[in-house]
C-alpha cells in the first residue's frame, strides 16, 4: 500500500479515540510515525509540533504537517482527511437523533467519565513534547513560566511563541 | 411573513458558510473553538446561544476535531450535505495552505542552526502550553476525588507504560464511564 493510504488507514483508526482532539492524540500519533514506522525522527516531530503551535488554525493541523512531512502532498491531505472524515460522517447522522439521547444516563456516564481521561491524554503529549524536545534546564524554566503565564493572564498564545523563538534564537533554550 | 423574512436573513448559502468558517479558522491560535462561538452566535446570529450549546453538545460527545464537527452540524443545518462538506472545508483551507507554506520553508530551512535554535525554543513553549491546557481541564473536572484518579491512570498507561491508545480508551472509559454511570443512578 502507498505510504498516504497507510497514514490514512492508522489515522483513521485514531480519530475514534480522539477525545480531547487531535491534541490528545500526540503521543499516539508519535508511537505510529515515530517508534513504528520510523517515518519521521523524534527532533522532525517536535519540530512539527512547534510549527503547528505557530500557526493558525484548528489544532488538527498538526496532523496536516504530520502527513506532509511522511507522504508529501497527498501524505498531508490523507492524513488531514482521517482525522476529519469518520467523525463528520458520524455526527452528519447522528446530529437529528442527538436530542433524543442527550441527557440520558448512559450519554451523561459517557461524558463524566471521558473527560480525566482527555485530561491525561493531553497531560502526556505534554511530556512526550518534552522528552523528544530534550529540553535543559533553561528550558523547563521556560516551561514552567508559560504554564504559570498562561494561567494567570489573558496574554495571546502568540507572545509566548514569539519569547520561545526569541530565546532560541538568543541561544538560552 | 415578516418571521420568515427574519429567518432568511440569518440563513447563510454555500458562499457565506465557506467565508465565515474561513474566517473562524484563520483568526485562532491553538484552538479555535471561542471564534467560531463568536462568529456563529455573536456576528451572523446564525443560531442562538442556546442552539450552540445543545449542538456543541454532540460534538464534544464525540471524539475527533470538536470545532470540525460543529462546521458539520451548522453547514448541514443551513444547506444540507452540500453545506456540511464546504464548511468544514472553509475552516480547513486557509490553515492547510499556511501550514503547508511553512512546511516548505522547514524543509528548506529547517536544518539551519538558527531555524533550529528557533523551533527549540517555540517547542518549549508550545509544551509549556499542552501542559497548561492539561492544568485548565483538570481542574475543571467534576468530582476530582473519583475522577482524577483516572487521569494519573491514563498518564502512567500512555506516557510511562506506552501501552496502545485505543485499547488505554476503551478500557478506561468502560471504568471511568461506569463509575460515572452508578454514580448517576445513586442521585
Amino acid at each position: 500500500m502507498s505510504l498516504a493510504g497507510e497514514l490514512f488507514l492508522e489515522f483513521a483508526l485514531l480519530s475514534f479515540v480522539a477525545f480531547g482532539g487531535a491534541t490528545a492524540l500526540l503521543p499516539e500519533m508519535h508511537r505510529v510515525v515515530v517508534e513504528n514506522h520510523h517515518w519521521l525522527d523524534d527532533t522532525t516531530f517536535t519540530h512539527l509540533y512547534a510549527i503547528a503551535q505557530a500557526a493558525p488554525g484548528p489544532n488538527v493541523l498538526v496532523v496536516t504537517l504530520i502527513g506532509w512531512e511522511v507522504a508529501g502532498l497527498l501524505g498531508a491531505l490523507a492524513a488531514t482527511l482521517a482525522m476529519c472524515l469518520p467523525m463528520s460522517v458520524l455526527i452528519y447522522l447522528l446530529i437529528d437523533r442527538w436530542e433524543s439521547f442527550s441527557g440520558k444516563r448512559w450519554q451523561k456516564a459517557v461524558s463524566l467519565g471521558v473527560a480525566p481521561l482527555a485530561v491525561g491524554l493531553v497531560f502526556s503529549g505534554a511530556t512526550l513534547i518534552a522528552k523528544s524536545a530534550g529540553l535543559g534546564w533553561a528550558a523547563w524554566l521556560l516551561v514552567a513560566v508559560t504554564v504559570v503565564a498562561n494561567l494567570r493572564t489573558k496574554l495571546h498564545p502568540l507572545w509566548f511563541i514569539a519569547v520561545g523563538a526569541v530565546l532560541g534564537l538568543l541561544g538560552i533554550v | 411573513m415578516t418571521a420568515a423574512g427574519t429567518e432568511n436573513q440569518n440563513r447563510p448559502d454555500l458562499r457565506a458558510l465557506f467565508l465565515g468558517f474561513s474566517s473562524v479558522g484563520l483568526s485562532g491560535f491553538g484552538g479555535v473553538l471561542p471564534f467560531a462561538r463568536r462568529m456563529l452566535v455573536e456576528e451572523k446570529r446564525w443560531m442562538t446561544a442556546e442552539e450552540f450549546n445543545t449542538q456543541l453538545g454532540l460534538c464534544q460527545f464525540l471524539p475527533g476535531p470538536n470545532v470540525i464537527n460543529l462546521a458539520v452540524v451548522v453547514g448541514k443545518r443551513y444547506q444540507g450535505v452540500a453545506g456540511a462538506i464546504v464548511a468544514p472545508l472553509g475552516l480547513l483551507a486557509g490553515p492547510f495552505v499556511i501550514v503547508l507554506l511553512l512546511a516548505l520553508l522547514y524543509d528548506r530551512y529547517g536544518s539551519l542552526p538558527i531555524a533550529q535554535s528557533m523551533l527549540r525554543g517555540i517547542a518549549a513553549v508550545g509544551c509549556g502550553l499542552l501542559f497548561a491546557m492539561a492544568w485548565r481541564m483538570g481542574t475543571a473536572l467534576k468530582d476530582k476525588p473519583v475522577f482524577l484518579p483516572f487521569t494519573v491512570l491514563t498518564v502512567a498507561a500512555i506516557a510511562w507504560l506506552r501501552w496502545p491508545l485505543p485499547i488505554v480508551m476503551i478500557v478506561g472509559l468502560l471504568l471511568s464511564g461506569g463509575v460515572a454511570y452508578w454514580k448517576l443512578g445513586r442521585k
